[in-house]
């Protein structure tokens, strides 16, 4: 924990020397390329800010041209694939003691080749202090931020671009650290910024908020009281000191005025009636642990009280905490929550931010940004390049950690499309894509970490082969093992570190990972191959399943959809496929397909190869023959062997060439092919591209196809739309089968009709 | 409650002594009626140990090391069940209730067949030790139903022909400030902010309708308890003393501290405490404050903490009269003054502060009142 490195073995003796024997170049990535810089100089850390590109490796398909050719070889492959490289945008935050401060700018001054940048945007009570020595070393001029401005702006920030940032503290659930899905209208709420004192800050819109309230009784009174009281000096000490007291010592309790009567009487003994009322004796010493635990509660008592004063006035329901005091302290973050669940007897849920110490650096560099407005953008948060919560830079390796250890990295990309929530979800503010919390299961947890772990040799080894002409191929891709095995490790210790843990974060940073280590598609040439055999098939199934009889059919379709989904393609007469199976509304949906049709299907595709070729497109051509329009959403970016947006669209048009239904209906645009605006194996509905969100409404779709184990198992499982759902997967991993009662590759079918 | 208490009351015309008793966690609150229209008869009748406590109490104005009467207080010819009579007001630490019960045993009041009206929680805690040391039956009675009862009758009576409740003009200015009469004919709603050890904060809407809003660890016993270990005082007295020469702008971080004047984005003034004891963070400073600015920042603290707490409650309850009474409020202005300026301040002038000349006896005043069942 970054505010607590002074008690991780660091002192503060050798400051800059220090700062040279760090590894910088792992923790100020990109400033060859970095412009716009940003800095938030608190009491005890400095964070910074800025907006760098990354030049990256990105594998990009292209149809070969056909024309002049009268048939395909048998050898070639249906598209061509090249690597080329691609410039995105990312954002850099990194959070230091400011003991390291000096060295680090004399770091970054060292590789700063941009020299547009002229401007240093500041803020936090430290920035007139260093002033001089930035624009001395950084030779930046320091335009100074209002620090509640740059807090609220980050704050609006994280809310709206990172999914899981907020959650709530319970105290004796393991772990103790709840995440909430983000409202999808953060609006209002209300911040608690418990500093040196207190503001209360409401936030009404982007731009407009107000200072409420606030209170003189903070953590500076923690801190100073404190070390008056104990003659302990470090706030973190203080704090420490206090998790060991013992605070009936020195509070006057109810029951010290009540005696045994508080029972009869129906009040709660264990209340404070006066902080500090058993101290008003001279014939008794009291503990340093007492007395700072005593403080403790008197402090976050009061904010509390106050804090629902506030919310009460306003009738807000959403409070957040930042400030030093709270910042990844559980102590303070439990006797807050405590507080505030007494006094709004549960009305008002106190909210922690897994960022917070970030939010005032992000606002000062918003604030600088405004011409190329960084919130016109989405961003996602990189787990390949961030520390994640409490977590400080585990990744560079416990060898490392001592020399690197009191710095924590933040890395946002910029998204190429802004993302939205799907529109035909039942209920926004209550959708969690995620099936399993893998944070709250720990038998779960367990058996995926080891699964991820056991799996990662075959991840390396398929990299590797991915690339056979990179020479450096083999280093960077145990370079890649490296850090996600870490993060693995960090994981088994902080199921919490990135949010909530789930399967489908779990694949997301082995995607992040390899990316970093320039693996973009490291399935490409697999899916090529995949899809060029699928192709040479598509007209034969389509050929045998038109002679079938309607009701056979469209078994059969479903059977195709599924079976996709298997990588060893057992046999359509394989047991897997008797039904009834696991979980069967097949019936329902075959009464429902002899209605009328639907108007629109949304159908989110999986795999290459035989699944989208074989399974989805005839299941497409089916619909279409019904006069249902089709909307086939694809990834953006490649994840695993799922199919791409641009792999699909090659496809397609390979299809088309092949099947008149498929060629009218791209043609007069009743078969759409759109991106989904992610790059992961599994599916949040609610981050979806905004042209998909659009369309989707536009077109009035009225049913909602998910296919795969990733997207409809992991995810989506238990989402409910206000339109009919199919959802439907083979589940290929014994130990979820066995959770779901059935057997390893046990068929889900689901379709849901939504309740009138 | 206590019904055959009554029943023996109504038969025998109430008995003397009439006492009312508020036991809190740190201070014992008595009232005394002394009845002045003793008949001859009466005189003749009166039993000895009933004697003896009515000259004992009202010869003296210290009882023992530690209890007090406060003279100043007393209600002069007041007539109470048809009685006249003074009221006389005692206090005495809480720690020294044991020796009040081994005193009631000494002075053999229990022969008195009286029964002892008591509020506060230590009537609850110390009920047992009356029964078995004292042999007096404690009847117990709820703290803030006495509380309001007391408060309502003692500013019907008035203090002596003046008023009982007060409030300040111009309180920020030492040369200006002037502490006047107010008169509470239109007392409903009412927020009430009781200061002892702890704080209660009621909402009273009627005689018989409240509400308790809220309340507050943060009272006088932590003003006085961090007082103790700041400075090594070892009397509220002393602790008011050396506050009352302190300067806690020393200790305190104030708002142009930070943003060196005003911060005007959030329209705070300069001179506002942006962070309580926050300059105690740095050693230089800690090892330049004298006791005498830490009793201060204490009384500052905790007092614009209560403010603060009472505003927005009074928002909340859209009640704009506040009155605050308790202990911690004797003899510190400070205090008073500083309350009535925060609570005009914040408010924009939409709250009033007042206060009442008996500040922490109400209690047992209602107590009193019980015993006489005077409503």
């Amino acid at each position: 924990m970054a505010e607590c490195g002074a008690s991780g073995g660091g002192s503060s003796g050798d400051t800059l020397d220090k700062s040279i024997t760090l590894p910088p170049d792992e923790i100020f990535r990109n400033l060859e390329n970095a412009k716009r810089f940003a800095i938030d100089i608190g009491g005890s850390l400095t964070k910074l800010a800025y907006y760098s590109t990354v030049q990256h490796k990105v594998a990009k398909v292209r149809s070969f041209d056909h024309s002049g050719k009268d048939a395909e070889h048998d050898h070639e492959p249906p598209y061509e694939i090249s690597v080329q490289e691609e410039i995105t945008a990312r954002l850099h935050f990194i959070k230091f003691e400011n003991t390291y401060i000096g060295g680090c700018l004399d770091f970054i001054k060292d590789h700063l080749v941009n020299t547009e940048t002229k401007v240093i945007q500041a803020t936090g009570g430290g920035a007139y202090k260093f002033k001089d020595l930035i624009e001395e070393k950084l030779r930046l001029k320091v335009d100074k931020q209002d620090v509640m401005t740059c807090l609220i702006k980050g704050c609006n920030f994280v809310l709206k671009n990172i999914p899981q940032e907020a959650f709530i503290y319970q105290k004796d659930s393991d772990p103790e650290f709840r995440f909430q899905t983000n409202h999808p209208n953060i609006f209002p709420y209300l911040l608690v910024n418990i500093g040196s004192g207190v503001s209360i800050v409401k936030v009404e819109t982007e731009d407009r908020f107000e200072w409420v309230g606030g209170s003189s009784i903070g953590g500076g009174t923690f801190w100073g009281l404190g070390a008056l009281l104990t003659r302990t000096k470090k706030f973190d000490e203080l704090l420490h000191l206090a998790s060991k007291g013992q605070h009936t010592n020195v509070d006057m309790l109810v029951q010290d005025i009540y005696g045994g009567a508080h029972q009869t009487l129906g009040l709660s003994g264990n209340l404070i009636a006066s902080s500090f009322g058993k101290s008003a004796t001279t014939d008794k010493e009291f503990s340093k642990e007492d007395m700072a635990k005593s403080l403790l509660h008197m402090i976050s008592n009061d904010i509390g009280q106050l804090a629902c004063l506030h919310a009460k006035l306003h009738g807000l329901d959403r409070v957040y905490f930042g400030g030093f005091f709270i910042r990844g302290h559980p102590v303070t973050m439990r006797t807050i929550t405590y507080s505030i669940n007494f006094f709004s007897k549960g009305e008002v849920q106190a909210l922690f931010l897994r960022h917070e110490g970030y939010l005032g650096a992000i606002g000062a560099f918003l604030k600088g940004a405004e011409q190329d407005n960084p919130n016109q953008y989405s961003w996602g948060e990189n787990y390949a390049g961030s520390s994640g919560l409490m977590s400080t830079a585990p990744e560079l390796g416990p060898t490392r950690r001592a020399r690197s250890g009191t710095f924590d990295l933040l890395e946002m990309d910029r998204l190429e499309r802004p993302l939205v929530n799907l529109p035909l979800l039942l209920d926004p503010s209550s959708y969690v894509p995620d099936t399993v919390d893998l944070t709250d299961d720990a038998l779960a947890r367990k058996y995926w970490l080891t699964c991820f772990e056991e799996a990662l040799d075959g991840v390396v080894k398929r990299a590797v082969a991915s690339q056979p002409d990179a020479a450096d191929a083999t280093e960077r891709a145990e370079k890649f093992r490296q850090k996600y095995w870490d993060k693995l490790q960090t994981l088994r210790h902080q199921p919490f570190a990135y949010g909530t843990l789930t399967v489908r974060s779990l694949l997301d940073t082995r995607e992040h990972c390899l990316n970093e280590f320039n693996f973009p598609d490291p399935y490409s040439k697999v899916k090529q191959r995949e899809n060029g055999v699928a192709l040479k098939c598509f007209p034969g199934v389509i050929r045998s399943l038109d002679a079938l009889g309607w009701e056979e059919r469209q078994l059969a379709l479903v059977k195709g959809l599924l079976a996709g989904n298997v990588p060893s393609r057992p046999l359509w007469s394989r047991s897997p496929w008797e039904r009834p199976w696991l979980v069967d509304s097949y019936s329902k949906w075959l009464q429902r397909l002899k209605g009328p049709p639907h108007k629109c299907a949304l159908i989110f595709a999986d795999n290459s190869g035989v699944d989208i070729i074989l399974g989805v497109f005839p299941f497409v051509r089916e619909l279409l023959f019904r006069g249902t329009e089709v909307i086939l959403a694809c990834n953006s970016g490649p994840a695993l062997n799922d199919v791409t947006h641009s792999e699909a669209l090659i496809v397609a048009e390979r299809i088309a060439a092949m099947d008149p239904v498929v060629h009218s209906a791209l043609r007069e645009e009743r078969l759409l092919l759109v991106q989904t605006g992610s790059s992961s194996p599994c599916l949040d509905l609610s981050r979806l591209d905004k042209g998909l969100a659009v369309l989707v409404r536009e077109r009035g779709a009225d049913l909602v196809v998910i296919e795969g184990m990733g997207r409809a198992v992991h995810t989506n499982y238990h989402a409910a739309l206000c339109c009919e759902s199919l959802k439907l997967a083979v589940v290929k991993n014994a130990w979820l089968a066995e959770r779901l009662g059935g057997r390893l590759f046990s068929v889900i079918f689901k379709y849901e009709v939504p309740a009138e | 409650m206590c019904i055959w208490f009554y029943i023996i009351l109504s038969r025998v015309n109430f008995f003397f002594p009439w006492f009312g008793l508020d036991i809190g966690g740190t201070l014992v609150k008595l009232v005394y009626f002394e009845p002045k229209d003793i008949t001859a008869e009466e005189e003749e009748e009166e039993v000895e140990s009933l004697k003896s406590i009515r000259k004992y109490l009202t010869s003296h104005v210290a009882y023992g090391s530690t209890g007090i009467r406060d003279v100043h207080l007393e209600l002069k010819d007041l007539t109470l069940c048809g009685r006249k009579g003074n009221l006389h007001f005692i206090r005495f630490p809480t720690h020294d209730m044991p020796a009040f019960i081994q005193m009631g045993r000494d002075k053999n009041f229990s022969s008195l067949h009286t029964v002892f009206c008591a509020t506060g929680g230590g009537a609850y805690k110390f009920e047992q030790d009356f029964l078995t040391i004292g042999d007096l039956q404690l009847c117990k009675l709820d703290e803030l139903d006495c509380l309001i009862k007391g408060i309502l009758y003692i500013d019907s009576v008035g203090f002596n022909g003046r008023s009982q409740c007060y409030y300040f003009e111009n309180p920020a200015d030492s040369e200006k400030c002037q502490k006047l009469p107010f008169d509470l004919k239109n007392p409903y709603p009412l927020l009430l902010v009781n200061i002892g050890s702890g704080v209660s904060i009621l909402a009273v809407y009627s005689k018989d309708n409240y509400k308790r809003v809220t309340g507050t660890s943060l009272g006088g016993g932590t003003f006085f308890g961090l007082c103790c270990l700041l400075t090594g005082c070892t009397t509220f007295e002393e602790a008011l003393e050396m506050a009352s020469r302190g300067d806690s702008t020393k200790v305190d971080k104030l708002v142009r501290d930070i943003y060196g004047g005003d911060y005007e984005r959030f329209g705070l003034p300069g001179w506002a405490v942006a962070s309580s004891f926050g300059n105690m963070m740095s050693k230089e400073k800690r090892e330049a404050v004298t006791k005498e600015d830490l009793a201060r920042a204490t009384l500052i603290t905790i007092t614009n903490n209560i403010g603060s707490i009472a505003r927005m409650c009074a928002l909340n309850e859209n009640i704009n009269q506040v009155v605050f009474v308790g202990n911690f409020l004797r003899i510190n202005t400070i205090a008073m003054r500083l309350l009535a300026y925060a609570l005009d301040y914040w408010s924009k002038g939409q709250l009033k502060a007042l206060f009442s000349e008996h500040e922490g006896y109400f209690g047992a005043v209602g107590a009193l009142l019980e015993l006489l069942k005077i409503p």
